[in-house]
């Protein structure tokens, strides 16, 4: 049952995308969704979607690979959708579809809840990109590279990166971890499949409670063996893998500058609303 | 309870990248009444099959049937198994969570035997107890978490014994322990195969372990079962099971020793029988 979290999980192929420096793609992915909450009117989101397909394809990760990261807040997005299509109340200029209580079904509510659910959808599709084509010691070395001008307001850069790769390495370990103390319970007959929500709730702390007192004896034994080894923070500290800027990242960039230009091009067209003039 | 697996496959992640075949046709068959070892590397399939004993890991391929239990088919009563085949991890004291030790054995009876009354719970968690050589009164009202490694691994077993399985499956129940704590693990084994279970499963790396304890043991090496024996013939191919990169018993070493040197000592490598055969072959050079 836990082996469906694949939010975050890389994907291990050579690609461009791949091989790019982890720095331009945490750029990359912010300007993206820059772009796409910039983006107002159908064809300019239309345009950053078929860019999301192209770097998908780039990447040569499966594409249902990266649609199962959006299975798992679909939920979210129906429900924020569901809320924005019964609750907005543009200024409409059009009769309104359906009003009833205070539920008010309009034509710019339609519209609204489509960008909406497109939005969120691609917003979680382009992270999914990153963290699909990235390790995680990649992407810590990234941000803490990004975050380095923030050392001189003396904020623990180091540290930070520090503390987010140790978390990252031990999510498989700890995931493992479950896994084999969840055998162990359902060996004494423990049962997590079925019962109501107490029920549920009460069959966690047989796994919870170990888990809880292995995490901790980890992090002791980890604490040791880096007091061992003299760890005593970034001061002198050099990197194995260092990071290098290439004709690759420049291209993405180029890539996304022409994506972002595109947009606000387009966007002079008109905005979202103004497509029902076509039609009403 | 007979176990019998013919062609167990199995694969982890399918259809992925990170896709790897732990099982690629497991034959075996353990017989009622057995103390039977598995040999085999790490990442050998040995705690793949384990856990499919139990239907901890559910049958993807091939044949497997413990008792009259067949895993294949999917009606299976699946809990009852579970009570019928104890299964004890590696590094069990990892998995006690109660506030009390009487109420972590008790664990594993709650969930079989909705039928038995408090009293007779508290009777099986005091016997299971003391099976393990720990004492009842002096323990029962301590946190699990208090006790020393030793007593904890016992106090795990016990939380796993306490429903009476006929198959008890341990993953290397003396990992991590110093060779006292051994001994006295694989003593608290036999003690359990007299009468609590009949037949015991156990997996281990140390090879005097096999040759001192098993009635018959198995060699996993890549997925499959290559030797399937009793520790005597099995360590007669000492040259094979080191070819597979596997260590062999002490007595087998000193065999070996001994043959280079043009002494054949025909033994069935446990210690005892060891030292007897030497001493004889000795005492018949000394004669000669």
């Amino acid at each position: 049952m836990l082996n469906d979290v694949t939010f975050g999980q890389y994907y291990p192929v050579k690609s461009f995308v791949h091989n790019m420096d982890p720095r331009a793609k945490i750029v990359f992915m912010i300007a993206y969704i820059v772009a796409i909450f910039l983006a107002d009117n159908f064809f300019a989101l239309a345009t950053a979607v078929v860019f999301l397909l192209f770097v998908v394809l780039l990447s040569r990760v499966p594409f249902g690979r990266v649609l199962r990261s959006v299975k798992m807040i679909l939920f979210l997005i129906i429900f924020t959708a569901v809320l924005n299509l019964f609750f907005y109340s543009g200024s409409s200029s059009y009769q309104p579809l359906v009003d009833w209580w205070i539920i008010t079904i309009t034509y710019e509510s339609i519209i609204n809840m489509i960008f909406l659910a497109l939005r969120l959808f691609l917003l979680v599709m382009g992270t999914s990109v990153l963290t699909l084509t990235t390790t995680p010691v990649a992407l810590t070395d990234g941000i803490e590279s990004l975050l380095t001008p923030l050392k001189w307001i003396r904020f623990p850069v180091h540290e930070l990166a520090l503390i987010m790769s140790i978390a990252l390495r031990f999510i498989p370990t700890l995931m493992d971890e479950t896994n084999r103390i969840v055998a162990a319970q359902k060996a004494r007959g423990a049962n997590f499949e079925t019962g109501g929500l107490i029920k549920r709730a009460k069959a966690v702390v047989p796994i919870l409670v170990p888990l809880l007192v292995s995490a901790f004896r980890r992090a002791e034994d980890l604490g040791d063996a880096m007091d061992a080894r003299c760890y005593s923070g970034a001061k002198g500290r050099t990197k194995y893998k260092k990071l290098v800027f290439t004709w690759r990242d420049l291209l993405g960039l180029l890539l996304l500058a022409a994506l972002i230009t595109g947009i606000v091009f387009l966007n002079q067209l008109g905005g979202k609303f103004e497509i029902l003039s076509y039609f009403l | 309870m007979r176990i019998l697996a013919k062609g167990l496959t199995y694969t982890y992640n399918p259809k992925s990248p990170f896709a790897s075949q732990a099982l690629k046709g497991v034959d075996i068959s353990i017989d009622e009444g057995e103390f039977f070892g598995i040999i085999g590397h790490t990442g050998s399939g040995k705690s793949t099959f384990l856990q499919h004993l139990n239907a901890l890991i559910r049958l993807t391929g091939g044949f497997l049937k413990v008792g009259e239990y067949d895993l294949s088919d999917k009606k299976c009563n699946f809990l009852e198994l579970r009570s019928k085949v104890g299964m004890v991890f590696q590094y069990p004291e990892y998995q006690l969570f109660a506030e009390t030790v009487e109420k972590d054995v008790m664990f594993g009876l709650k969930n079989f035997r909705k039928d038995m009354s408090d009293e007779e719970m508290k009777a099986a968690v005091k016997e299971a107890i003391e099976t393990v050589d720990l004492d009842y009164e002096e323990i029962k009202d301590k946190s699990p978490f208090e006790l020393s490694g030793g007593q904890k691994r016992r106090v795990a077993i016990a939380g796993v014994i306490v429903t009476k399985p006929e198959v008890l499956i341990l993953d290397e129940p003396a990992a991590g322990l110093d060779p006292l704590g051994k001994k006295e693990i694989m003593d608290l084994l036999h003690a359990i195969h007299g009468g609590w279970c009949k037949t015991i499963v156990f997996v281990s790396h140390d090879m005097d372990e096999i040759a001192e304890n098993c009635t018959r043991a198995a060699v996993f090496s890549d997925g499959r079962v290559v030797m399937e024996d009793t520790p005597a013939e099995i360590f007669k191919r000492s040259d094979e099971l080191i070819s597979l990169g596997l260590d062999i018993p002490v007595t087998a070493k000193c065999a070996r020793i001994l043959k280079e040197r043009g002494i054949e000592i025909e033994t069935d490598f446990t210690s005892e029988d060891f030292i007897a055969k030497v001493l004889a072959a000795y005492a018949a050079k000394a004669g000669a």
